[in-house]
């Protein structure tokens, strides 16, 4: 009978023997991600600058740069003005206004009376610079407290150093995310703050399942080098990491694809994290295991083959 | 662990029919209230899930009510209430003045305590003096500035409910939040600038001689307004200014009603009647003052100055330069009452329903070709179990409808996301667990007991793994806000019915089916 393997069933690849290549490779991400993070910066959306984002629908096919020309008659600064899903759609971004929040409503107004009949506002979202700045401190809280949470919860059900290991994979994770966001200035939003956290416990997910393994075969293996152990238990888990990175990439393909604009650079962030976070689950967060001395428990034996009445 | 008892299944397949008791209001989209699906309706225990403001269209507004405004014209009347009292009983003073945040003056000698004493108790409780030899300091105690604040916000969410849904029909969502905001969330909004103009003014109303012992255009020349009176600016940009007299005649808490018309010249007008006090006072004033000009004042601006031709009593009518529309909205808010406070908008999201429609539209056809993708995929790797765990799936999405429903949780656009992701992640137990059944069955166990030993064994890894990923979703539960809330919760949601689905449904599939067939082989 056809079954579709990716991953054949007799794999045994040395995952740890290209460890140093692996460890310099996301050394290197997450050095040049805090390097454009702070060199080049994030595309800060209106969610945590402030500011306006109108989205706007034509009855025809819009010309952007007669609606930029005129827009930008209205003196009210840095303006930018791209088709967003059709050609019949735009969106119109602009910056936080000088003066107070009044002004802000005024330039709303001035916006649309500009656009005039024609257009259909679809969308209005406006952030004042007050509430920007706490939803900045609430999503970086977000994440932080997530990302404390997790550790404790490893430390409980494993040992310390698989805490560690798992925590410097996530650290991992999120920052080359958020390098990959100071790269490609893709908008960082409220909406990106969510698709880290996922992308953290989607990582942590496929971390988990490793590690369970690995502690698994630390019992059952008792004689065995440990990183024989490691090894082994990541040949033995990456059919299901596979299979699972592969579903969860079809679900998120059919969102990039069908899901409209406003959801594509949500999706995009998070097939982005789903890659990566397959990743660090095997090379980071095993890898960072394999430097220590692991705890080889007592108890239960499961060394023992199957017995005769289970045959 | 194949021997699943019948109080089991029993367990499996009521929650699997209350999931799809609640998730059936759903088909019919939106037509609640429909009369051909309203038969089916009753019998059923939940309604449709609450689609957010992002799905459905609508606005949601974070206001701030402008405390320090109130503060600083409080402390303004306590400056005048004070200079009344110490005229009445013949105190001297001098540098009597109100800052935003206090009253400061100085006596001219030291006066009766008592006297003082009792002057300084009219003021309210809300207020404290302070006094350093003659020079004194009345400002807000601590509590008295929560109190402003309790009283202004709170009434200040009547006036807003007045305003935006007169009729009590459109479930506005009005909330305090904090020491000084106000949360709303209207859906089904056309015109989301109309709500801005509805709570742009605080549309406090006042009827005010106009002094005619000098022009405006004089005062402004001098810098001198006679004493008693302000210069007001008209609203219409451009006009003259008036000189107006401080004391207040009739005001709009002494308005009954007031409605949208046509004066006698057929231009668009606000026509109000006034309570019983409030006519008895206009009819004084206009009777004493016939051939002056009597100010319309709407938040400090003169809307109109007409000259008194003859005493009016109770009803009575304001022209100026209003479009139809204008004198609607302001017949509107001069109903509702005077705001206590201007209002700040801090935070606005407004979607049309267009484009709500448009994004259900592309959520449901992504959630569809997210399935058949993952459907294809799964039967392609596991054959048979993968038709069970495709099987599972489909409980699963049942289930996290029902849920949603019966939580009567919010469904937004990323909560959509949320769905589609689950789907490809609530395969994972699933995988988890047929991965484990391969390995036991290359382990030379037989099918039952490698489908056993598969399960047990991979029921804590799904427990460890599927709990870390609840904790992400809690933080974005507690300190997201609007749409990424729906999508924690979407997400928890589906953490918890994929761990279910997986662990029993699933195995419900495969032990009727090892029961059914007692397969000796098993390809997986």
């Amino acid at each position: 009978m056809f079954r579709l393997k990716l991953v054949p069933d007799s794999l045994a690849f040395d995952f740890l023997r290209h460890m140093r290549l692996t460890a310099a490779f996301s050394a290197m991400l997450a050095l040049v991600s805090i390097g454009l993070f702070f060199g080049k910066g994030l595309n800060l959306g209106i969610d945590f600058r402030g500011g306006i984002l109108i989205e706007a629908q034509s009855q025809n096919a819009v010309e952007v740069a007669k609606i930029r020309s005129d827009l930008s008659r209205l003196s009210l600064g840095d303006i930018s003005i791209q088709s967003f899903g059709s050609k019949r759609d735009i969106l119109i971004r602009v910056q936080r206004q000088e003066g107070d929040e009044t002004a802000q409503i005024a330039a709303i107004q001035r916006i649309t009376e500009t656009l005039g009949e024609n257009f259909d506002i679809r969308r209005t979202e406006f952030v004042g610079p007050t509430i920007g700045a706490e939803l900045a401190e609430k999503g970086m809280l977000a994440v932080g407290c997530a990302l404390l949470a997790i550790m404790i919860y490893i430390w409980f059900r494993f040992e310390w150093q698989f805490s560690i290991a798992a925590v410097i994979a996530l650290g991992h994770d999120v920052i080359s995310t958020v390098g990959l966001f100071a790269l490609a200035s893709f908008e960082f939003n409220l909406a990106t703050v969510a698709a880290i956290l996922t992308i953290a416990g989607y990582s942590i997910n496929d971390t988990v399942v490793v590690f369970d393994r690995v502690r698994e075969n630390l019992r059952k293996y008792k004689s065995w080098d440990q990183a024989k152990i490691l090894n082994k238990s990541l040949n033995e888990t990456l059919s299901r990491t596979v299979m699972t990175s592969v579903t969860t990439s079809l679900a998120l393909l059919a969102i990039i694809i069908f899901g409209g604009a406003v959801l594509r650079d949500f999706a995009l962030a998070m097939l982005w994290g789903v890659t990566i976070g397959t990743y660090s689950s095997i090379f980071v967060a095993v890898g960072v295991i394999s430097r220590f001395d692991l705890k080889r428990s007592d108890d239960e034996d499961n060394s023992a083959p199957v017995p005769e009445y289970e045959r | 662990m194949l021997q699943f008892e019948g109080w089991k299944k029993t367990v499996v397949l009521f929650v699997i029919l209350l999931g799809c008791a609640y998730a059936v209001p759903n088909l019919f989209n939106g037509s609640r209230s429909d009369q051909s699906t309203a038969g089916v309706m009753r019998f059923l225990p939940g309604e449709a899930i609450n689609l957010g403001l992002d799905l459905q269209g609508g606005s949601h507004l974070l206001l701030r009510a402008d405390l320090p405004a109130v503060r600083e014209e409080r402390l303004e009347g306590i400056a005048e209430q004070l200079r009344l009292s110490f005229r009445d009983e013949k105190i001297r003073f001098k540098g009597l003045k109100a800052s935003p945040k206090a009253v400061t003056f100085t006596l001219r000698k030291t006066e009766n305590e008592t006297t003082l004493q009792n002057i300084f108790k009219e003021l309210g409780r809300e207020f404290q003096v302070i006094n350093e030899a003659l020079t004194y300091n009345v400002s807000f105690s601590e509590a008295g500035l929560q109190l402003m604040a309790d009283n202004t916000v709170e009434q200040a969410i009547e006036i807003i409910r007045r305003r935006l849904d007169p009729d009590g029909t459109k479930e506005p969502i009005i909330q305090r939040q904090g020491r000084d905001r106000v949360l709303i969330q209207l859906p089904g909004i056309d015109d989301p600038e109309r709500i801005k103009r509805l709570l742009g003014q605080t549309a406090r109303l006042t009827f005010q001689l106009v002094d005619t012992r000098t022009t405006a255009d004089e005062a402004k020349r001098t810098g001198r307004v006679p004493p008693g009176s302000q210069l007001l600016e008209s609203v219409n940009k451009g006009e003259a200014s008036y000189i107006v007299e401080k004391r207040v005649m009739v005001s709009g808490e002494m308005l009954d009603n007031a409605s949208a018309g046509f004066d006698q010249n057929g231009r668009p007008s606000v026509n109000f009647q006034l309570n019983a006090a409030g006519g008895r006072k206009f009819g004084r004033v206009t009777a004493e003052n016939i051939g002056r000009p009597f100010a319309i004042i709407l938040d400090g601006k003169v809307v109109s100055a007409p000259v008194i031709q003859a005493q009016i009593f109770t009803n009575g009518q304001i022209t100026g330069t209003f479009t139809v529309e204008e004198t609607q909205e302001l017949s509107l808010i001069l109903r509702a009452g005077a705001l206590p406070a201007p209002l700040i908008v801090l935070e606005e999201r407004s979607v049309g329903p267009g484009l709500g429609a448009d994004s259900i539209a592309a959520g449901q056809i992504a959630a569809v070709v997210g399935m058949i993708l993952v459907i294809i995929y799964m039967v392609a790797s596991y054959g048979l179990f993968g038709i069970f765990a495709v099987g599972a799936l489909f409980v699963n999405i049942i289930l996290i409808l029902g849920a949603l429903s019966a939580l009567q949780a919010t469904l937004t656009l990323p909560g959509i996301a949320g769905i589609v992701l689950t789907m490809g992640m609530a395969v994972d137990s699933n995988v988890l667990i047929f991965e484990r059944v391969r390995e036991e069955l290359r382990a030379g166990r037989k099918v039952r007991a490698a489908i056993e030993a598969g399960y047990k064994r991979a029921i804590s890894t799904i427990i460890d793994s599927n709990l870390t990923t609840l904790f992400a979703a809690l933080f974005l539960f507690i300190f997201g806000t609007g749409p990424i809330k729906g999508f924690a919760v979407t997400l928890s949601l589906g953490i918890l019915t994929s761990m279910f689905t997986a662990i029993m449904v699933t195995r419900l599939f495969i032990v009727l089916w090892t029961d059914a067939k007692k397969p000796k082989g098993l390809v997986l």
